[in-house]
């Protein structure tokens, strides 16, 4: 690696280091603003409301401090991890999410591989038959997906594969109670999976369909193909080894900055499918009045955003020298 | 008028204007025609639909009209996706404005400030946003437009980048015209096009997040909204599916004819750029 792209990689771990920062700081004012004296909350579960136990909880958790210093203070534990401890609960928020992590990136992850699979597939279909029946299938398919809110889209999902047809399961991430082990696990998580992940990526599938078929048309008209053509290359060579290539880069750039979009959206899947990540656990914390649980997952998604992406940015500089590294 | 011309010989999305105009009629006259309030209990519950004559769409869980309910969200539908909409332009455009028009570091702050707000999972700040300031019609409308702004704030950007060096905006400048004069009468009515296409879209989104955030709870409690009607309906799917069935259908027909409506006018108003597309 060139010294170019190591300053590169170093001025975007800066600005991703600064805009978490700021995303602190916006958090700890929230979380000023949330209704109600946190001491009050708190003492209000451990069944007290004595002034005295009050103003002790205030010292204890630096409520009577000026606001500059409590905002160092939650800014400095932020940066050990320590998110404070949730109301209810009582436990350690940042515990709490990392606990539900892996559910979420599994769920995440699945629908970012299986919208970008099947919807750069079908915008090739779609682009190949231009003008004809399975293109403006697509096209309309597409355009419905894009107006359809996803929750409802689970719900249907959900009512007509597991409720009607009986063939997938529509609540959690196992069975319960079925202690499974090993490989059977695995396929039980799978089976779990298929809906929720569907219909998250579902949206992405569609924008992604509709992005590949454009870019494909387009591509097909430039030069280079034309000089395939006339080399003799078979159409499917050509489609996939020249035309196919090139006209991914937008689709790419694109899925880069799906990674905030997914999140949001495993609040509502996970939701509607008891999925157990931290979509479901903001939900609960919405349900609970939890703001300390609230804005934690909020800060952990901002920074699990940013860290797409880094990772998207460094491997495009790795992958596609042309991008200038100067920005 | 090419352009009015253009969008009306476009069938597709003189049906979606047709709809909207039908759902902005329904909107505004319709509570007042409509005899029932969606809150009242009228009849007994789970009445499915076209079983009552009374009653078209049947009655939900605990027996109100849902026709009374559909009525009544397109009316809050329409508002919030409207009323964020035009928040988010008067935010995005001057910030947008400033950064394209005066360059530098002023560009490089504002950006900066965008950026934030671009990277932050909007649906989760949407999400936190209502739910620390209480849910009611002025939150969630506040909320979805400051998750709404930044993509007008970088068009807007990009288009006065383009335009500030132009002939006519010299000429303004050697004039002697003052930034705000040159910024409001010379550049913006040249860069509205791509802002009204952008503002249709960002309707049909607003309205998918104010559903998205009632359906979890998160609507105004004193009204009626097409998301709530479908989360009430939630844990009733399997008896009757039609509840949550109903007012989704109702969510996508609008979006949907704000998309085609969005689509046609990107067609009339930048014609050069959807002929290439059509190829």
């Amino acid at each position: 690696m060139s010294i170019q792209t190591l300053m590169y990689i170093g001025g975007r771990l800066i600005k991703g280091a600064i805009v978490l920062l700021v995303i602190a700081v916006f958090n700890f004012f929230l979380i000023r603003a949330a209704p109600g004296d946190p001491a009050k909350v708190m003492a209000g579960e451990a069944g007290a409301t004595d002034e005295l136990f009050l103003q002790q909880l205030r010292e204890q958790f630096g409520l009577d401090q000026p606001l500059y210093y409590q905002l160092w203070v939650y800014i400095s534990n932020l940066v050990q991890f320590d998110m404070g401890i949730t109301y209810r609960q009582q436990m350690p928020v940042f515990d709490l999410i990392m606990d539900r992590m892996p559910a979420t990136l599994l769920l995440t992850g699945a629908a970012f591989l299986l919208s970008l699979l099947i919807g750069v597939l079908a915008g090739v279909v779609a682009a190949q038959k231009h003008k004809q029946w399975a293109d403006s299938f697509i096209t309309v398919a597409a355009l419905i997906f894009y107006a359809t809110p996803l929750f409802w889209l689970a719900m249907m999902a959900a009512l007509f594969f597991s409720v009607y047809l009986n063939w997938l399961p529509s609540f959690g991430m196992e069975t319960v109670g079925a202690n499974l082990t090993g490989f059977d696990r695995f396929i039980d998580i799978m089976t779990h999976l298929i809906l929720p992940a569907a219909t998250l990526g579902l949206f992405f599938t569609a924008v992604y369909a509709r992005m590949t078929r454009a870019s494909m048309i387009e591509t097909t008209r430039m030069d280079f193909v034309k000089t395939a053509i006339a080399k003799g290359m078979t159409p499917n060579r050509v489609t996939y080894r020249h035309v196919l290539r090139n006209a991914l880069l937008p689709v790419v750039t694109l899925a880069g900055l799906q990674a905030g979009q997914l999140i949001g959206g495993a609040v509502l899947t996970e939701t509607v499918f008891a999925w157990p990540g931290i979509g479901r656990l903001m939900f609960e914390a919405l349900f609970q009045r939890d703001y300390n649980l609230l804005l934690g997952v909020f800060f952990i998604s901002s920074a699990m955003v940013v860290l797409f992406n880094l990772i998207t940015d460094v491997i495009y500089c790795v992958v596609d020298p042309r991008i200038e590294l100067s920005k | 008028m090419n352009v009015i011309r253009a969008l009306t010989q476009n069938k597709v999305a003189m049906f979606g204007f047709a709809v909207l105009l039908l759902l902005s009629l329904i909107a505004i006259f319709g509570p007042m025609l409509y005899d029932g309030s969606p809150w009242k209990m009228v009849q007994r519950p789970f009445i499915p639909p076209f079983a009552n004559d009374r009653f078209l769409l049947g009655t939900d869980t605990l027996g109100r009209d849902v026709l009374a309910g559909l009525i009544y969200g397109a009316r809050i539908s329409l508002l919030v996706g409207l009323v964020s909409t035009v928040i988010a332009l008067l935010i995005g455009i001057p910030l947008g404005a400033y950064a394209g028009y005066f360059g530098g570091w002023v560009d490089e702050i504002l950006m900066r400030f965008t950026e934030v707000f671009q990277t932050v999972p909007s649906f989760a700040l949407a999400v936190v946003l209502v739910a620390i300031f209480e849910p009611s019609v002025y939150s969630i409308t506040g909320a979805i437009a400051i998750v709404s702004w930044p993509p007008v704030a970088r068009l807007v950007r990009g288009e006065f980048l383009a335009l500030r060096n132009q002939e006519y905006v010299l000429a303004a400048k050697l004039n002697g015209q003052s930034h705000r004069n040159i910024i409001l009468k010379e550049i913006l009515p040249n860069s509205l096009s791509p802002i009204i296409v952008l503002a249709s879209l960002m309707v049909a989104t607003a309205i998918l997040l104010e559903s998205s955030l009632s359906f979890l709870g998160l609507g105004d409690p004193e009204i009626m909204s097409w998301g709530y009607m479908i989360g009430a309906a939630k844990t009733v799917i399997r008896q009757a599916w039609w509840l949550s069935f109903i007012p989704g259908v109702a969510i996508a027909v609008t979006v949907l004819a704000l998309n085609l409506l969005g689509e046609g006018l990107n067609e009339a108003l930048n014609p050069k750029l959807s002929g290439k597309r059509e190829h």
